[in-house]
């Protein structure tokens, strides 16, 4: 409960970052797991079997063949060069997660843990989603083993992303609409997180973020970290070396963990993580954790949370369902600490002014989570020299989005 | 671990008397602490043995849909927790004899609130002990080492789920009782017990002096019947708050719903009692 000195030596010791989390969970003095008794057996079994999953060469090829021959694996590493042009700096790179099938990154997750959850022996599966790209993604990998789904989603994240609702439905899961609280994300994982109370005998829970108790931020950072390994491989073979700096977007954080993880030791690579700025940096305007946060306990991890002075969760708000989120993974927390990632915000308009401007300008329309990040890159690569390399991750497409881009922009569909 | 907590005593003088203890949960707050404060006098002057008292909180996962609404409402007017702590103290301070009281508190709370801090305000305003339903045995040995250096119980929870080892380990960090969850899922009204339920309280009661009181799913005197011989103690929780639901849009009937959940308490308490004629 006391905080670890640690923290402040471990900014000199780049190098050992990559070495967590420990047995226990902990990443520096974040992560943990603070959930109900009921889970803990549950959670222990996770742990021991993606142990031995880890360690099967046969998990690993099942794996690594899948997503070449399903999710479509490598994704490109592509040079926007009208991008670059436009900004007049940097060469910008994209990681493009959203030509995986599905459409964004969180199938690299859901196609491990569904191999996780054969492997259990269990049936059914659960999962929350925000912007419904988890929830499809979920949906899509019970379809192809054969898995019982169920995925809880916040009634205002289902009006704004019907698209994938529909999408969940025809991949024959059910969703559950979660009329609780601010009817988004933060509502969805509390849903999920109750029936899984009691239906853990059976039934696995994919969160979709490197959020919730161990062994969870651990096991969907590992899932995720086939893009920062691919990436840096692409780099390499592209420019020669490793890139100035990588920039990705942070709700939970997954897409980011993975894009970073493999960099971490590279103490030379900037990393960035953009968080939702929302529409101001007052409470309830954003949803920017790291950035505006405290240290504090959310869906059973120890990290920073936008909580008011009693340890109630604040809402929050932003343009992006998936980024709309008061909490963050705990690893986030840790590196931030650590100094080794800078966490930015930017806002609702600035993103969808990304939104815009890579479709016009690339003709690659991304989702509103991925235009955090692309906001970001646009701000900050004309200020870098010309033969700097920054590649932002487009963790997934924008198809989703364009209801209620529309919308947003006074426009008839 | 303290044997002499006020707990303990109030579970030995039960078991004195050839029965059960019985615990009621309030929500503190819901729907506003004038009416916890009442409650806690009506419930206390009725002879309950124990008061569970829960600290609303914004996304408390154990809990099932009359919990969350009571929690909701309390926060949505506005309750903090300084102000729980005043109320209860207001409470205790002007009658010692109330029943001995247990914060039921998310450690989100107790963490942003400040541990230490948390447990002197606990321990000035009369609370007896904590339960902290989301720090699991394993991360809880700092906050019970903290709690009973200041004579506060820390009540350890053991769930269905819960292998042999962890619950010989949580046997072993706990004081004042036992809480054993009667079922795998959230709080909230149940009709059946699940038949494990009686096997694991026998196995825990060889392993342990502490009381073993059940919570979850309770609501019925033949509930609590059904439990004699094999448990200590009953705690009842989301069949008094949904008693309370009414008052958020009437706050005029306010006597008459604490008087009802009174006689729902006294009913409750005598079928604690194997002798009483109401245990059916």
């Amino acid at each position: 409960m006391r905080d670890f000195d640690l923290m402040a030596q471990s900014h000199t010791s780049v190098p050992v970052l990559s070495q967590v989390p420990d047995a226990s969970g902990r990443f520096g003095e974040f992560g943990r797991r603070f959930v109900p008794e009921t889970l803990m057996r549950a959670l222990e079994e996770l742990t021991e079997e993606y142990d031995r999953a880890r360690r099967d060469p046969e998990f690993g090829k099942q794996l690594d063949h899948l997503l070449a021959t399903y999710v479509g694996r490598p994704s490109p590493l592509y040079f926007a060069e009208r991008l670059t042009e436009h900004c007049g700096g940097a060469g910008i790179f994209l990681k493009r997660e959203d030509v995986n099938h599905t459409g964004a990154h969180k199938i690299n997750n859901t196609i491990g843990q569904a191999l996780l959850t054969l492997r259990m022996g269990k049936k059914r599966v659960i999962a929350e989603t925000g912007a419904g790209q988890h929830g499809v993604a979920t949906a899509t990998a019970c379809a192809r083993f054969g898995l019982e789904c169920c995925v809880y989603m916040g009634e205002e994240d289902i009006r704004r992303q019907r698209l994938n609702v529909f999408n969940m439905k025809l991949l024959g899961a059910e969703v559950r609409p979660v009329s609780a609280g601010s009817r988004t994300l933060r509502d969805a994982t509390n849903e999920a997180l109750r029936d899984w109370m009691g239906s853990v005998a059976t039934t696995h829970y994919i969160i979709g973020s490197v959020v919730g108790p161990h062994p969870f931020p651990m096991i969907v950072r590992d899932f995720q970290s086939v893009i920062g390994r691919e990436a840096r491989r692409q780099c390499l073979e592209r420019v020669g070396r490793l890139p100035n700096e990588i920039i990705a977007c942070v709700g939970g954080g997954s897409n980011a963990a993975g894009m970073f993880y493999p960099f971490i030791d590279d103490a030379a690579v900037e990393l960035t993580g953009v968080e939702a700025g929302g529409t101001g940096p007052e409470p309830g305007r954003h949803a920017s954790t790291l950035s505006y946060g405290t240290r504090g306990v959310l869906h059973g991890s120890y990290s920073y949370v936008l909580q008011d002075e009693d340890g109630q969760t604040l809402d929050v708000h932003s343009i992006s369902a998936g980024l709309d989120y008061p909490g963050v993974g705990p690893e986030h927390s840790y590196w931030k600490d650590s100094g080794r990632v800078r966490y930015v915000s930017v806002t609702d308009d600035e993103a969808l002014a990304a939104f815009q401007k890579t479709a016009t300008l690339e003709g690659i329309i991304p989702a509103v989570e991925s235009s955090h990040a692309l906001a970001q890159a646009l701000k900050t690569a004309g200020q870098r020299p010309h033969d700097d390399v920054v590649i932002v991750c487009v963790s997934g497409r924008g198809d989703k989005d364009v209801q209620e881009v529309a919308r947003l922009l006074g426009r008839e569909l | 671990m303290s044997g002499e907590s006020s707990i303990s005593l109030r579970f030995a003088a039960a078991r004195a008397q050839g029965r059960m203890a019985f615990m009621p949960f309030v929500a503190a707050g819901d729907p506003g602490l004038e009416t916890t404060a009442a409650l806690i006098r009506e419930l206390s002057s009725r002879g309950v043995d124990l008061i569970e008292v829960g600290f609303p909180y914004s996304d408390p996962i154990a809990d099932g849909p009359v919990i969350q609404a009571a929690y909701t409402r309390a926060l949505g007017r506005g309750v903090r927790v300084a102000e729980i702590f005043e109320t209860i103290r207001s409470v205790t301070a002007a009658e010692p004899q109330t029943a001995p009281l247990v914060a039921m508190v998310s450690f989100a709370i107790m963490l942003r609130w400040g541990i230490d801090r948390f447990l002197d305000d606990s321990l000035h305003s009369g609370f007896a002990g904590l339960i902290v339903p989301d720090l699991p045995g394993d991360e809880a040995a700092d906050l019970a080492g903290a709690a009973h250096a200041r004579g506060l119980d820390l009540v350890q929870l053991i769930a269905p789920t819960t292998p042999p080892e962890r619950a010989e380990r949580i046997l072993a960090a706990s004081s004042g009782f036992v809480y054993c969850i009667s079922i795998a899922g959230t709080t909230g009204v149940r009709n059946e017990l699940p038949p494990e339920l009686k096997s694991q309280l026998t196995w825990l009661r060889d392993r342990t002096e502490l009381p073993l009181a059940v919570g979850f799913g309770i609501s019925r005197p033949d509930q609590i019947a059904a439990l004699q011989g094999a448990a200590d103690g009953v705690i009842v929780g989301s069949a008094i708050v949904r008693r309370l639901e009414r008052l958020a849009d009437d706050p005029s009937q306010r006597d008459a719903v604490i008087r009802e959940i009174g006689d729902f308490a006294a009913t409750m308490l005598r079928a604690t009692d194997p002798d009483s004629a109401e245990t059916v």
